[in-house]
């Protein structure tokens, strides 16, 4: 047995096995991402709200998500819930556990998007006689909105590498397919490149999206994008802050 | 001549530091009354107690005849949409363009059609001279068309009254006399107006009556013409000659 089979390889990389992976990895990714964004909208709306219960309730949620290991959270979503009855498919369970855990990271992104919208901007919707809740709705979100953009891809990023974790608890995604296959054959080097491969390709694609909703985010405020291929500087690459 | 707004012993204080110690003024219709003062005599305060934006602490407020002070946020929210106000650094909302910027409280607090909107959006633009920057968005303009768009959106409401808060203070002085007079042409129009400013050739020009606040208290009030020709308080002609220095 030769150390590497590109034959093997390409094999795996166009199977049938292995792009069903990748749709479970983007899947889970894009699901677990939707809900963290939405609870992190809810819990930074709530923390900036007058109540201090509902701050207390966020708190909470904060302190509980961001202390403990997000693995720690799959696995007590997957083993501990049937015990109170609840039976939710390994799927499930991932996008649940992995949902709760972004939102509370994203509250924190949204809610220094809601901060970055000056005083001075709520105070000028407020002498136009806007109410609190349409001053948030029309003049602070819209703002915070593209502040964050940046920052949730980020996290998006993030998230289709922490996506890996669910293979724990038996989700068919990629980290899994590779290693469950490779254990019939003990083609790691095969396997988990194709795993390799496809994880670039996804983290890829989202910086390219990314990088075209932000031109068009400055497209709109009338300013002349970006051209050529500054989107492969360095800073867009991650190797530099 | 009607009174339009009427400020009765006005007194603001934050924690232990008293702001405005015992305010009275008084605002008829049509009237262009001009604030000044030094800095730190309450004149930005006692702007934003009057649209309340601020609690006053006690005194009376008086609004086309009703009393004011105190009322709940919906109601002071109603308010507010009587009462127009320019801020010193314009406030603009900067996610969007000039036109919209002025068409979204019609829109959203008035629930108008939003190409009526719009409409009116563009016909207040021509009337601050800026007819051909609907589209502009805040951070392509300069400070005085900023200003003066600011102005535009504070009209949509068509209030009762405007408030200025030191309109010119963060402007480059060439760009200060295309809103100064944009003011002046509101304010001959018969729009009701109470400016705070350091601008004196302002006051001259437009001003029917003016305030001079010291140490939250009113030092030296009188019909334009008076204030200045009268002989000053020391305070005020310190004021003033610091002023034109």
């Amino acid at each position: 047995m030769s150390i590497f089979s590109l034959h093997t390889m390409l094999g795996y990389l166009f199977s049938r096995l292995f792009l069903d992976a990748a749709l479970m990895t983007l899947w889970i990714s894009l699901v677990s991402l939707g809900i963290g964004m939405l609870l992190g909208l809810v819990a930074a709306i709530g923390q900036e709200a007058p109540w201090r219960p509902v701050r207390a309730v966020v708190l909470l949620y904060l302190w509980l998500f961001r202390g403990t290991p997000v693995l720690l959270q799959l696995v007590f979503a997957f083993n501990v819930l049937p015990v109170f009855g609840l039976v939710l498919p390994a799927y499930a369970c991932a996008v649940l556990a992995l949902g709760l855990n972004e939102g509370a990271y994203m509250t924190e992104i949204m809610r220094s998007g809601i901060r970055a919208v000056g005083p001075g901007q709520r105070m000028a919707a407020r002498a136009l006689g806007f109410e609190d809740r349409q001053i948030m709705l029309w003049v602070v979100l819209p703002q915070a909105l593209r502040i964050v953009i940046p920052p949730i891809g980020n996290q998006f990023n993030g998230m289709l590498k922490l996506s890996a974790l669910v293979s724990v608890i038996g989700v068919k995604e990629l980290l899994l397919t590779a290693d469950q296959t490779a254990s019939m054959n003990f083609r790691y080097l095969e396997t988990l490149t194709v795993a390799g491969l496809y994880y670039l390709c996804m983290t890829t694609g989202l910086m390219v999206i990314q990088h075209f909703i932000e031109e068009a985010c400055q497209r709109r405020r009338g300013r002349a994008p970006r051209t050529g291929w500054k989107l492969f500087s360095p800073a867009d690459l991650g190797l530099v802050r | 001549m009607t009174l339009l707004l009427e400020g009765i012993a006005l007194w603001k204080s934050y924690g232990n530091d008293d702001v405005l110690k015992g305010v009275d003024l008084k605002v008829e219709e049509g009237e262009c009354l001009v604030v000044i003062g030094p800095s730190g005599s309450g004149k930005s305060t006692l702007l934003k107690c009057l649209n309340l934006l601020e609690p006053i602490s006690s005194g009376s407020i008086l609004f086309e005849g009703k009393e004011i002070a105190g009322l709940r946020r919906g109601e002071a929210a109603a308010v507010r949409r009587r009462i127009g106000m320019v801020f010193q650094s314009f406030e603009l909302f900067q996610h969007l363009n000039a036109e919209d910027n002025i068409a979204l409280a019609r829109i959203k607090v008035l629930k108008d059609k939003p190409a009526r909107a719009r409409e009116l959006a563009r016909h207040l633009l021509c009337k601050v001279h800026l007819p051909d920057k609907a589209e502009m968005y805040p951070d392509e303009l300069s400070g005085g068309q900023q200003q003066r768009i600011a102005i535009a959106r504070a009209l949509a409401m068509q209030p009762a009254l405007m408030l200025y808060d030191e309109p010119t203070s963060a402007l480059d002085p060439e760009t200060v006399g295309e809103v100064l007079d944009v003011m002046q042409e509101l304010a001959e129009d018969g729009m009701t107006s109470i400016v705070v400013t350091h601008e004196m050739s302002f006051a001259r020009r437009a001003a029917d009556r003016v305030i001079f606040l010291d140490g939250g208290k009113i030092a030296h009030s009188g019909r334009v013409d008076d204030f200045f020709s009268d002989a000053a308080p020391e305070r005020l002609a310190r004021f003033l000659g610091r002023i034109r220095a």
